[in-house]
């Protein structure tokens, strides 16, 4: 039996290909889902277990993350038949997926169990919404929140805007440039059946809404929605009797942060993300580099979200972020298209894991448009991306995810088709 | 333990929470301190439980002189705490200090948080929150909320009138 040191483990290259996604699913993007988040996870889980091929036997792991807004594994495992051999459900938002993704691969790897799910259910418009109305806007203000929230520094869009400001102030970049992630986002899920928002605007549409707090119009932010997203992951040997193409798992970051993750504007440049340390984990340990990447999937909470991600971890010069966005690229049919589902912006909002379930399809070579089904049951293909129409990159074979929690913290992750 | 309302929002300070129980009973005060580290001398802020510098565990409170220029900001139009919309527009600042500007690196800095307000601790009116901008001089104020609680905040220094270079987002 060969043993270890026969393996070269001193970096994560070998861990390179051993893990993909094998199944994912999600429920209905809504206002007002008229369901528990245990309801909602477990019909999302179930629809990614369909998805794979898998029963309830063959799952014995589960991951969530949630902001004490959502159910626990255990319930929604009992609920599915599941019987666990590992569980955990951490607290977070936007850097989860990725980094579940990443402990995933080391809970099996350590034996610990052989395949886990990985959810997140939210009813982020009906019950607890993220910006800190209705309830989080009444809890009191204590501990680190006296030197934000007690300034009317609270919601996202507002903690984040200084970063977003000193970008335009130190770049030039311009809020029209940055209009343009919404607008190739809202042309991509006109595109995309389940999309929440489906209606392609324009960057005068954008400048013209109404300001939120600068450099932030109404549509510069993201929909807020209720559901739940969920994917499997298990090693690339058991994948390969599985339904779909497997889509292998190259490198991961998770929740790499600036320093300062407590109040991260006290190093700058605050102009500059945690993609920027993130890179620097991600490339070496997938063996590809930004211009091998076929397809994107930005957290775009913001607009500004996704050019500083783009940005940082090299997909354009640093300060070009603005040029970037705004020249085509990022659009179907461009050289790399960037959340071709249209997004936490256009076609709901669950903290990063739907753009991720994006990317499975886009390598799968069978993202859920509307083009025709065809006598194989997959959907044939126009690559007319016009309004209605198709929104498959054609011949998708690496994907790049980058999550982000806030200026500070990022996650991100690149994958390929089996 | 202290409990206070400022603008409609309940804040509260815990008796474990000693750092943040030093830091407003000075700001009630009108005298700005921030902790210093015993071990390698250098100011931080906001406060911590360790040096993030040196990881030493002992501070001391030392007066920090409250004059910087706004890094950057953003001017909020919408408020999320009901409170706030009878002073829309207003204008959260972070303000980097003269004080430890550029140390230990040339990227680091003492960056403060505060609203404009008047000199005497109130949300600015309009005409003053469209006048500052990226590279603003300002000084620091307090908004006096409850005994042992104060904000610090930030307010123009009329000293530097008309010698700042201001950058603001462009108008629509």
């Amino acid at each position: 039996m060969p043993m270890r040191e026969d393996i070269e483990g001193t970096t994560a290259k070998y861990l390179r290909d051993k893990y993909a996604i094998v199944g994912v699913g999600e429920t209905d993007y809504r206002r007002g889902s008229t369901l528990s988040t245990r309801a909602m996870a477990t019909r999302a889980v179930g629809n990614a277990m369909r998805d794979a091929g898998l029963k309830a036997s063959e799952i014995d792991g589960m991951l969530s993350y949630q902001f004490n807004d959502s159910a626990f594994s255990p319930l929604v495992a009992g609920d599915l038949g599941i019987r666990l051999n590992f569980y955990m459900d951490v607290f977070g938002g936007g850097s989860s997926t990725e980094a579940l993704i990443g402990i995933a691969i080391g809970v099996i790897e350590a034996g610990m169990c052989k395949t886990v799910v990985i959810f997140r259910s939210m009813n982020g418009f009906s019950q607890v919404r993220i910006g800190g109305t209705g309830a989080r806007a009444a809890a009191p203000v204590v501990g680190d929140m006296l030197h934000s929230r007690a300034y009317g520094w609270q919601s996202a869009g507002q903690s984040f805007a200084p970063s977003f400001m000193r970008h335009m102030y130190d770049y030039g970049t311009t809020a029209e440039q940055v209009a343009a992630v919404r607008v190739a986002h809202s042309h991509h899920a006109s595109n995309n059946p389940k999309a929440f928002y489906k209606k392609r605007v324009t960057v005068e549409d954008v400048i013209n809404s109404r300001m939120i707090c600068k450099p932030l119009h109404l549509l510069d932010c993201c929909v807020e929605t209720d559901n739940a997203n969920a994917i499997i992951v298990t090693s690339s040997e058991r994948a390969r009797d599985m339904r779909h193409v497997p889509v292998k798992i190259r490198g991961v970051v998770g929740r790499c942060s600036k320093p300062r993750s407590d109040m991260h504007y006290q190093t700058g440049p605050i102009s500059t993300v945690a993609g920027h340390y993130g890179k620097e984990i991600l490339w070496p340990n997938s063996g590809v580099g930004p211009e091998d990447i076929d397809v994107t999937g930005s957290y775009d909470a913001f607009t500004f979200t996704t050019m500083l991600q783009l940005e940082d971890y090299g997909f354009c010069k640093k300060g070009e972020g603005g040029h970037y966005v705004s020249d085509g690229t990022i659009k179907l049919g461009g050289r790399r298209p960037n959340n071709t589902s249209g997004g936490h912006l256009c076609e709901g909002y669950t903290h990063g894991i739907a753009m991720v379930i994006e990317n499975v399809r886009q390598l799968r070579h069978d993202a859920d448009d509307s083009c025709p089904i065809g006598p194989d049951g997959r959907r044939q293909h126009t690559y007319d991306y016009g309004e209605g129409g198709c929104r498959q990159v054609k011949n998708a074979e690496l994907s790049a995810n980058l999550g982000w929690a806030s200026p500070g913290t990022g996650s991100a992750l690149v994958m390929r088709r089996g | 333990m202290i409990t206070a309302e400022y603008l409609g929002m309940p804040l509260e300070i815990n008796d474990l929470d000693k750092e943040n129980l030093d830091y407003f009973a000075h700001c009630s005060k009108h005298d700005f301190r921030l902790q210093r580290c015993c071990s390698c001398d250098l100011f931080r802020y906001p406060p911590t439980t360790a040096c993030p510098w040196c990881t030493a565990a002992e501070s001391e409170w030392v007066a920090v002189e409250g004059r910087g220029t706004v890094h950057s900001y953003t001017e909020v139009h919408h408020a999320i705490q009901p409170s706030f919309k009878q002073h829309l527009p207003y204008l959260v600042l972070v303000v980097e200090l003269d004080a430890q500007s550029g140390k230990p690196s040339a990227q680091e800095a003492l960056r403060v948080v505060g609203n404009l307000t008047t000199p005497d601790g109130v949300l600015a009116p309009r005409k003053d929150v469209e006048a500052v901008g990226i590279g603003t001089r300002v000084r620091m104020a307090f908004t006096d909320v409850a005994p042992g609680i104060s904000l610090p905040q930030w307010t123009i220094d009329e000293n530097a009138a008309g010698k700042s270079r201001i950058w603001r987002y462009p108008s629509e």
